[in-house]
């Protein structure tokens, strides 16, 4: 591997781990919150998932960096300034109310199903192996969101004005998932990883025809939307300094 | 030379591990056991001690710390004084890996057994679920999360009983 394609590699795999690590403590604020036990329990473990597959991530560009990959995840998750982590607007907006948690994790899941699918053809094949993986449990994520868009569309006047208040403000963030992850240009010509714009491609036709019969409108997309990963929200220093803060306090306990 | 040999001897059979990693059990599910869950992948000697590779069920498995520590104890008390658990997460932990004997201790113990799936899950999720009560496959689907990653929840239109299954993966 060049030291190009380990860069590239490395960049891509902890935007990846960036994306999973950030919505799973989104979904985590749900503990304890959701509108029934069973959505506590759902979020729960939807919120432990992401946040393994984030450690897979983690493990894998510290295997190409040649870091210590027992040491690596921590040392990302809880000691990069927050200015230096890759993640998606999309996943940093806080919870909201339950629909639009619903429907952002939906928007997100339904996405990676297509770059899983994608990363399983990979011709690097630690990569494949991990988004075989990685894509199995997902499928338990996305036929529960699946079920739920349609349910709460369809549900009562309520809930319909819910998802289709999150829709219109989640839907110009879900735009940046079409723009091309860190690393991913120079990782294409060797078929290491799937065009994030032809994935989008799909997955926008997918998810309109699907919101459509769950009685959601896809909004118009007004001027720019940012898909640069190192522009955070305002949401993020604050989400990072609730994650960060009790490791910050003593960074050398043992747990 | 002659230590070495010594060593050499007191070293429990392949046979012996394998038979003792056995009565280690899951830490969630105490009814299976980790070698027939296919937790434990492999065992090998190290010139510093024992290896046993293990595969986490899934990705973010809170449990495979402690199957970790407890696969530690269960070989000093067969006298390995040094173990080492390796996670390897390749090839991914499948439920095909689950042995015949473990399905039915799930079933005995009120759980459905994951069905065998060949690696097509979208397929064999659509499936009807039996009951592990009474046979009955007239069951509804309440959560696909359960109490650990690895379990949905549902209950039975026939006999009325709540039930877990272990999910396919």
């Amino acid at each position: 591997m060049s030291e190009t394609q380990k860069k590239a590699l490395a960049d891509y795999l902890i935007a990846l781990a960036d994306d999973e690590l950030i919505l799973g403590h989104r979904d985590s604020e749900w503990t304890g919150h959701a509108p029934i036990l069973e959505e506590d329990i759902a979020f729960a473990n939807i919120a432990l998932d992401e946040i393994g597959h984030a450690r897979l991530w983690y493990e894998l560009a510290a295997a190409v960096l040649g870091a210590d990959p027992a040491r690596f995840p921590d040392q990302q998750v809880y000691f990069r300034p927050a200015a230096q982590f890759h993640c998606l607007q999309l996943v940093e907006l806080p919870k909201g109310d339950w629909a639009f948690s619903m429907l952002r994790q939906y928007l997100f899941d339904a996405f990676e199903q297509h770059r899983l699918a994608g990363l399983v053809q990979s011709k690097h094949k630690p990569l494949a192996d991990a988004a075989g993986r990685i894509r199995n449990e997902e499928l338990y994520h996305l036929r529960h969101t699946r079920a739920w868009v349609p349910r709460l569309g369809l549900g009562t006047a309520e809930s319909q004005a819910r998802m289709q208040a999150a829709l219109d403000e989640l839907w110009p963030y879900a735009q940046a998932l079409g723009a091309p992850l860190p690393g991913e240009l120079d990782l294409l010509p060797a078929s290491w990883v799937p065009g994030s714009s032809s994935l989008f491609d799909v997955w926008s036709r997918e998810v309109r025809e699907f919101l459509k019969e769950a009685s959601l409108a896809v909004p118009e997309v007004q001027g720019d939307v940012e898909s640069d990963r190192t522009v955070h929200s305002e949401y993020f220093p604050t989400l990072i300094a609730d994650l960060q803060e009790v490791a910050r306090l003593d960074p050398e306990a043992q747990w | 030379m002659v230590t070495d040999a010594l060593k050499t001897i007191a070293r429990p059979s392949d046979a012996q591990i394998w038979a003792a990693l056995a009565e280690v059990p899951d830490p969630e599910m105490p009814v299976v056991n980790l070698v027939e869950l296919g937790i434990v992948r492999e065992i090998g000697w190290v010139e510093g001690g024992l290896v046993v590779t293990i595969t986490p069920t899934f990705a973010a498995c809170p449990a495979y710390e402690v199957m970790g520590t407890s696969i530690v104890e269960c070989l000093r008390m067969l006298g390995v004084e040094h173990v080492a658990v390796q996670v390897r997460h390749e090839p991914a932990w499948t439920s095909e890996w689950i042995s015949e004997e473990a399905r039915q201790k799930l079933r005995a113990a009120g759980m459905a057994p994951p069905p065998h799936h060949q690696g097509d899950l979208i397929q064999v999720l659509l499936y009807p679920v039996e009951c592990p009560h009474c046979g009955s496959t007239n069951t509804t689907l309440r959560n696909s999360f359960g109490t650990t990653p690895c379990r949905m929840i549902y209950t039975c239109d026939d006999c009325k009983e709540p039930f877990e299954r272990f999910k396919p993966l």
